[in-house]
């Protein structure tokens, strides 16, 4: 049996191989993007990515339907948007096993919210496994398609950054042989959830719950290591890693299964210790379970409710509970002011000169989720409004009917490629539909960027990497009833702040999509390189007016020769894409080597 | 044999190699037959934003995160973000640091500038301090893109790991028409 180092992402697709899964499908999202990459390698799974997490869900559910083994990977507000066939995916069951893994982010390391999925096992009364290092991923999984298909339930895995992003080392297996056929059996009552055959149903997921409950009073992932009386700890996923780090002496419960909790174990544990704590990242959702069986325990009255845990914290809040001696303090950091280094659009972004003109126009943005969030930093400063995918339209939509006119001139949805094709062509739909009069920017890169690049409807290809129909997406806008459709070149600042002017001032609904492909978009055809650009020193005159791009590859240098100091191009970062050349008055900026 | 946990660290910016630079070290630890645990941060903090990266290896690792305070090793690829993150190491820690600087944007923009005399706080607050230039002795060993490769060299001389092993984890890990190349520019980081 080899072993090999392997990401909690690339550990669950391991894990999706060897418990014989047959389709995959997910919507990219950090930190679960990788899950889907990974099972590609795979030649014996179907996997895809979906314009969606709903519709992700609902690939996965019709394979299950079918018969075969299937999984949907998501971030955790993925959730959200696969919330709808969840819940009814709850009462019909499955046919072949079906995992949906859902990736919090504790800390929002890159999210917009830090909700805690457990919630959403408890709210749709399925069974949820926790998984606490990658060896942990693969084997989860694994269980996981066997416990639904023995439940008739489906099943969530809930990863979180720390999990899927950290590394540790796996015992690999081999894939379970001699499951069924995938074959067509029509079973109406179980999979038509009508109302009268939902009701039938209904009973049925809380009979199912008891019973899972109960099975995991003895089943093996849920694991009690007696150390010290003293303090029994309850804790789950990555928590019990910190937990034994933190309190290396107390027992521990470390649950496997987070969804619905073992009562009698849990009882079992709280009588043999002297004080019961449950530690968790985000919301007490254990806690509150333990204490409603009667339970005396400690909780969120010393362990933080919000952010990542980490042994450090949990130390300093036993400590400043006086539970354990005060331990030696980390070093203070270093009190000095630095230069913050936050991220920042790449050299060449199509996005960049957009979000320019936006500032200049002193636009309302509404905006929306991808790398052109990052256009809310400075020196662009250009969103005002980010909330959830697909919601850049939809707010504007809604903010333009409390304004008056020359107000509602300047408001501007700016919404990516791939978050269009997510949920923004409803929302698009919605504004054409009621004659909204706001204008929407769609920043279409060719690529789901944020993420890491992965193709999606729009970009020509599929995860496979295989040639697909593209979404046209100008004659979509059309075809939902956006008379004003216009596509301009972003690198094309004048043409693009002439166009940008004449649809902000009209008062009925209108779109500008962009088209120049992502600068990271490898292979052939789809971004190329422009010769780079450089400052002529003597023609600079400090003027600062190519710097209000925020460009990475343009640095000021103070002072060089003369008082006001210039600017100076990094050629290993220009992608020469001009945008600075455009702002110089002083023709200061010019390809390298003096060549056209 | 109960070998306690090691924790190095590795600090830069987004883009810089970080990534590959703690997956070989990972590897090395694995194939020296050691528990190893490692984790980073992908997404919104790339984008030329600084990047953390931890490793930890010994008997038997718990969380894949370094305390704060519990650093033994700052391996840093740009010298602001090695300054930043000196917080996270104990007292006596070893900093190898390459001598290279990347602006961050308020410095691009020229609204700061870039911390002068880094390298010389770092050496007084820590003893066990090494300053590199990664790049020209990269450049010795034949592309200056194996500059990560030559700090790798000198993280490893605290390291109780055979050359056998490195080696194999290099072969692993880095592309074969490179691998002569990074080879030669982890010994000379080694022999530094």
């Amino acid at each position: 049996m080899s072993t090999e180092i392997l990401s909690g992402n690339e550990a669950i697709a391991r894990g999706a191989f060897e418990a014989g899964v047959r389709v995959a499908s997910a919507y990219p999202g950090t930190p679960s993007t990788e899950i889907l990459e990974n099972i590609i390698t795979y030649p014996s799974i179907n996997a895809s990515w979906a314009p969606n997490e709903k519709v992700a869900l609902e690939v996965a559910i019709g394979a299950s339907f079918g018969g075969g083994r299937a999984i949907a990977c998501m971030k955790h507000v993925g959730v959200n948007v696969a919330a709808d066939p969840l819940f009814t995916l709850s009462y019909t069951g499955v046919g072949g096993g079906l995992v949906l893994v859902a990736a919090d982010d504790p800390e929002m390391h890159s999210s917009q919210n830090e909700q805690d999925s457990r919630n959403y096992a408890k709210f749709a009364k399925i069974p949820m496994l926790e998984p606490a290092d990658s060896q942990e991923c693969k084997e989860f999984t694994r269980l996981a398609f066997e416990l639904s298909e023995q439940f008739d339930t489906p099943v969530m895995i809930r990863s979180c950054t720390r999990i899927s992003h950290g590394k540790s080392i796996v015992a690999l297996g081999e894939p379970v042989k001699g499951l069924p056929e995938p074959k067509l059996v029509k079973n109406p009552a179980k999979l038509v959830m009508l109302p009268g055959n939902a009701r039938v149903r209904h009973p049925l997921v809380e009979d199912r719950t008891v019973r899972l409950s109960e099975y995991g009073d003895t089943w093996s992932i849920n694991r009690t290591e007696y150390r010290s009386a003293s303090m029994g700890v309850i804790c789950t996923g990555v928590t019990y890693q910190y937990v034994r780090e933190a309190l290396p002496g107390a027992a521990t419960l470390k649950l496997g299964m987070v969804h619905p909790l073992p009562g009698n174990l849990i009882r079992e544990f709280a009588a043999k210790v002297e004080r019961l704590f449950v530690v968790e990242e985000l919301d007490p959702f254990i806690e509150e379970q333990v204490r409603a069986m009667g339970l005396a325990v400690t909780g969120k009255e010393i362990i933080p409710l919000c952010g990542e845990l980490s042994p450090g914290r949990i130390r300093e809040a036993f400590a400043r509970a006086g539970i354990i001696a005060e331990t030696v303090g980390a070093q203070q950091p270093a009190r000095e002011k630095l230069p913050p280094r936050p991220p920042n659009m790449c050299p060449g972004c199509p996005h960049r000169g957009v979000f320019h003109l936006l500032s200049r126009a002193n636009a309302y943005v509404t905006g929306d989720i991808g790398c052109y969030t990052l256009g809310f930093m400075p020196p662009l400063n250009a969103m005002d409004t980010c909330v959830c995918m697909g919601a850049s339209i939809s707010t504007a939509s809604g903010i333009v009917r409390t304004l008056p006119r020359e107000e509602q001139q300047r408001v501007v949805a700016v919404i990516g490629d791939s978050t269009f094709l997510h949920t923004g062509v409803n929302s698009l739909m919605e504004m054409a539909y009621n004659q909204a009069p706001a204008t929407v920017i769609i920043l279409d890169n060719r690529i789901t960027a944020m993420t890491g690049r992965q193709e999606n409807p729009a970009s020509g290809y599929t995860l496979a990497g295989i040639e697909a129909p593209e979404v046209n997406i100008p004659a979509l806008c059309r075809t939902l009833g956006i008379r004003h459709v216009r596509v301009v070149d972003p690198y094309d600042l004048e043409t693009t702040r002439t166009v940008l002017a004449e649809e902000m001032a009209r008062p009925e609904p209108s779109v500008v999509v962009t088209n120049r492909p992502c600068c990271l978009i490898k292979g052939e055809g789809r971004f190329d390189r422009s010769p780079v650009l450089e400052v002529d020193s003597d023609a600079c005159t400090g003027c600062r007016a190519c710097l209000r791009i925020g460009c990475p590859a343009i640095e000021w240098l103070p002072a060089l020769d003369g008082p006001k100091g210039k600017a100076s191009i990094d050629p290993q970062l220009c992608t020469g894409c001009t945008l600075c050349q455009q702002l110089c008055k002083f023709d200061a900026i010019n390809r390298a080597g003096g060549t056209q | 044999m109960n070998k306690p946990v090691t924790n190095i660290l590795l600090v830069g910016v987004g883009g810089q190699g970080i990534l590959l630079a703690s997956e070989i070290l990972a590897e090395a630890f694995m194939l020296a037959g050691f528990d190893v645990k490692k984790s980073e941060i992908h997404g919104m903090s790339q984008r030329g934003g600084s990047v953390v990266s931890h490793v930890r290896f010994g008997t038997e690792v718990f969380s894949p995160v370094v305390p704060e305070g519990e650093g033994d090793i700052l391996f840093g690829f740009e010298l602001l973000e090695t300054y930043r993150c000196l917080s996270l190491l104990k007292p006596g820690a070893r900093v190898v640091a390459n001598d290279f600087r990347i602006p961050p944007p308020a410095v691009l923009l020229g609204q700061e500038t870039y911390p002068e005399g880094l390298a010389e706080k770092i050496g007084a607050r820590f003893n066990n301090f090494q300053l590199i230039d990664g790049l020209k002795l990269a450049a010795e060993a034949g592309d200056p893109r194996a500059a990560n490769t030559v700090l790798l060299g000198a993280v490893a001389q605290d390291l109780d790991i055979a050359d056998a092993v490195w080696q194999k984890a290099l072969e692993r890990m880095v592309p074969k028409k490179a691998l002569d190349i990074n080879l030669k520019a982890f010994q000379l980081g080694r022999s530094l």
